[in-house]
């Protein structure tokens, strides 16, 4: 029995980090916030010479065939770092939905990289008004509105959820006719987020006819990979209210030795640290115990959002008026943990799916 | 990650699970609190000649003297569970008294309390807190003075848990009284049949006396009944603090609490339909399972831990803030979907589990305090978790609330 990483995924883990570190500074992540959009693609040519977007493709398709686990360590440095990534997405859901549904054709081209694909499930986890997607022929009209992944994507992985399990996996091309898109206006501007309205667009519809498992999985590993990010994102922000707090002097002496202080950061800590082991297993579950994959994946995104929301708000109460300012840039985490905790279900909503998983109600 | 055991684990998982099913029969049941009862003494030498009871402690002290393994204490631990048997004995005697003996115990003091402690039939009780010395334990007043061959000793303790039965006592004392206020306490072992020790059950909020309050007056005891040198004492009690803090939540625990809420919440209707059906205490109920859930995860990366004897840092300092907070939300949800039903107490008529729930909710706040506060905790994460400083002490006598 060894909970815990293995050397291999330290490794991976490390060099993702360091790599972020020097590459997805707040200064360029601010120009890409600003509309400089380079850097989604200075960081995905430099994530691709390590490897990362072939994390989860299999090996038959040149990948590294890894699991959601080691997907998770990337995802916690992306959400560290702020960093511009279509990598939850792209990577990671996509990926797992085209190896679920057995389409080789897609994945090599994934792997070749003359195709990345956005993400839009927001229709199968729950519909709102005047959304959703249907097929007649091999075209399809509708909206789906919430598509993430959308910085460098070539295509579009979407559902035609219609809530009654008849669902069906398609692809759609960027831009091609009848595709139009609508660019959202976020809290979060470190990830494009699209809305897409379809007429008569022409489609290709994955392989396989194990979609609505395809999906489960993809909603699944995806909810694990969000709140790996918010981890990540909400461990600087601890890191950063006890570094500026040893060094914010007021009544002769640092903030951090104050015990208002240092409880609001022990609170941060004691909530937070549990979270990693949760991340940890909520992904390995999906690759390895598959009976407890969704519950895992509602549980571990549930509670870390309501942490991820408890470190936001109070780190950046730690930071006190400067918290709140531009200057320091604090807000990006704020902002990033706050889109992630609405994406592919909030916690009242993650809730109430793993109550009837376990059949209570 | 690996969540298998390998094959030596699970010969050894088979080896317990054989051995309980051939004994449990004979076990206490798992609330028997009783000391000293014949079947649970008789319970304890089994599990010590099996080597499940003190395992890892020298055999020439009555121990089983196997190497610590973390895997293999966990695998106990699990199996006793699943059978619904009680484990060893644990009282502050085993848990704390016995590793600092080990450690810092003259041989007489070894050969005469170790092998007794463990085997059940001497039980200890603390003497840590007093009135006036809480959080701020170093302050403690409890005089010993050195009179011939003998320490006399005048003061009062508090929070004394099982010193109406206990045999002996381990205490802090105030041998220096000029000294500095961290080296002037001394570790001395207690007859509690010595004339002039008075003990009084204290009453807490649940309706029963779980602590006492022990008094001395002119108590005299040997100058050989010290642990370490004088003025070591607080360096002394640090290593069983320590022990008590690691003792304290245990995530397994949280998870069975929780499935016991779930049962009642199905078993329990209003208006003919299961409170299950409320989606609102069900929110409640799934936001518990996840944070008891995030506990037991964190529990077993410290297994790992242990096993690998890489320090446990910040995953280890949280576990008694958390766990404790966690199981008292626990019973505040359970009390909250019995409604009025959760308000009732002991033999009330229609008390669901003799009001249990109460109890615990009450108890558990009492473990938030107790062990080192809530707020302490938070000193502590911060200061050792996070390398945050101190915060200043005014000089004594200068600093007045008004």
């Amino acid at each position: 029995m060894y909970f815990g990483l293995s050397e291999d995924q330290l490794m991976l883990q490390d060099s993702v980090g360091r790599y972020l570190e020097g590459a997805s500074e707040l200064e360029e992540v601010r120009k890409f916030v600003d509309g400089d959009g380079a850097l989604a693609e200075t960081l995905h040519t430099g994530l691709e010479e390590l490897g990362v977007p072939f994390v989860l493709l299999p090996e038959a398709q040149g990948g590294l065939g890894m699991g959601v686990l080691e997907a998770s360590l990337i995802s916690e440095a992306l959400g560290r770092h702020v960093s511009p990534s279509a990598f939850t997405a792209a990577y990671g859901m996509a990926v797992i939905g085209l190896r679920e549904a057995g389409d080789e054709d897609w994945l090599s081209q994934i792997a070749a990289g003359s195709a990345r694909m956005g993400v839009g499930l927001t229709e199968a986890i729950g519909a709102r008004d005047n959304a959703g997607l249907s097929l007649s022929g091999d075209t399809v009209s509708g909206r789906a509105s919430f598509v993430m992944g959308a910085d460098g994507a070539t295509h579009f992985l979407l559902t035609t959820s219609d809530g009654q399990g008849g669902d069906q996996m398609i692809v759609v091309e960027r831009g091609a006719k009848g595709v139009s898109e609508t660019e959202l206006t976020t809290i979060d501007r470190t990830r494009t987020v699209l809305t897409l309205d379809l007429d008569n667009a022409p489609v290709a519809v994955v392989a396989g006819n194990n979609h609505a498992e395809a999906q489960r999985k993809m909603i699944d590993a995806g909810r694990v990979l969000l709140a790996a990010d918010t981890l990540g994102a909400a461990a600087m922000m601890l890191e950063k209210a006890v570094d500026y707090s040893k060094t914010r002097d007021q009544f002769n002496r640092p903030i951090a030795s104050f015990q208002a202080v240092k409880h609001m950061c022990a609170e941060m800590a004691a909530k937070l640290e549990p979270c990693r082991s949760m991340v940890w297993y909520a992904a390995y579950a999906q690759d390895n115990v598959p009976e407890e994959a969704s519950l895992m994946a509602c549980l571990a995104k549930s509670h870390v959002s309501e942490v991820g929301k408890f470190v936001a708000r109070t780190s950046t109460e730690v930071h006190g008026g400067m918290g709140f300012t531009d200057l320091l840039g604090l807000h990006y985490w704020f902002k990033r943990i706050g889109a992630n905790r609405q994406l592919l279900g909030g916690p009242e909503k993650l809730r109430a799916e793993a109550a009837e998983l376990q059949g209570w109600g | 990650m690996d969540l298998n055991f390998t094959q030596e684990y699970e010969d050894f998982r088979a080896e317990v699970r054989g051995f309980l099913d051939k004994h449990k029969d004979n076990a206490p049941s798992r609330s028997d609190r009783s000391v000293r009862s014949k079947k649970r003494l008789a319970w304890q030498a089994l599990l010590l000649e099996n080597g499940y009871a003190a395992r890892t402690h020298p055999k020439e002290y009555g121990g089983y003297g196997a190497a610590p393994d973390a895997l293999k204490a966990r695998i106990i631990a699990e199996e006793f569970a699943r059978a619904g048997a009680p484990g060893g004995i644990s009282g502050q005697g085993i848990n704390m008294l016995v590793p600092t003996l080990l450690e810092l115990g003259t041989d007489e003091q070894k050969d005469k309390y170790i092998q007794p402690t463990l085997s059940g039939e001497m039980v200890w009780c603390q003497g840590y807190s007093e009135p006036g010395a809480g959080s701020d334990l170093a302050s403690l007043r409890t005089a010993a003075v050195v009179d011939g061959d003998d320490f006399v000793i005048n003061g009062q303790k508090i929070w004394t848990s099982t010193a109406q039965f206990a045999d002996m006592m381990f205490c802090l004392v105030r041998t220096e009284a000029d000294a500095p206020k961290h080296q002037g306490i001394s570790y001395i072992l207690i007859d509690m049949k010595t004339p002039g020790i008075e003990v009084r059950p204290l009453m807490t909020m649940t309706g029963f006396a779980e602590f006492n309050e022990v008094f001395f007056t002119d108590v005299r005891v040997p100058v050989t009944s010290i642990v370490g040198n004088r003025g070591e004492g607080w360096m002394v009690a640090n290593a069983t603090l320590t022990h008590e803090r690691g003792m304290l939540g245990d995530p397994d625990a949280a998870l069975g609490r929780l499935r016991a809420i779930a049962e009642i919440m199905q078993s329990e209707h209003i208006d003919g339909k299961p409170l299950m059906g409320d989606a609102v205490y069900r929110d409640r109920l799934v936001k518990l399972q996840a944070e008891a859930q995030a506990m037991k995860l964190n529990g077993m990366r410290l297994t790992t831990l242990a096993s690998e004897k890489k320090s446990s840092g910040m995953a280890g300092l949280l576990v008694k803030l958390q766990g404790c907070e966690l199981n008292h939300q626990m019973a505040e949800l359970a009390i909250d979907v019995m409604g009025e039903y959760g308000i009732l107490y002991e033999d009330s008529p229609f008390a669901r589990d003799k009001g249990m729930w109460q109890t615990h909710y009450m108890f558990d706040l009492g473990l938030i305090i107790g062990g080192g506060s809530a707020q302490i905790q938070k000193n502590i994460i911060s200061e050792r978790g996070l390398d945050m400083p101190r915060e200043p002490k005014p000089a004594p006598g200068t600093f007045k609330a008004n």
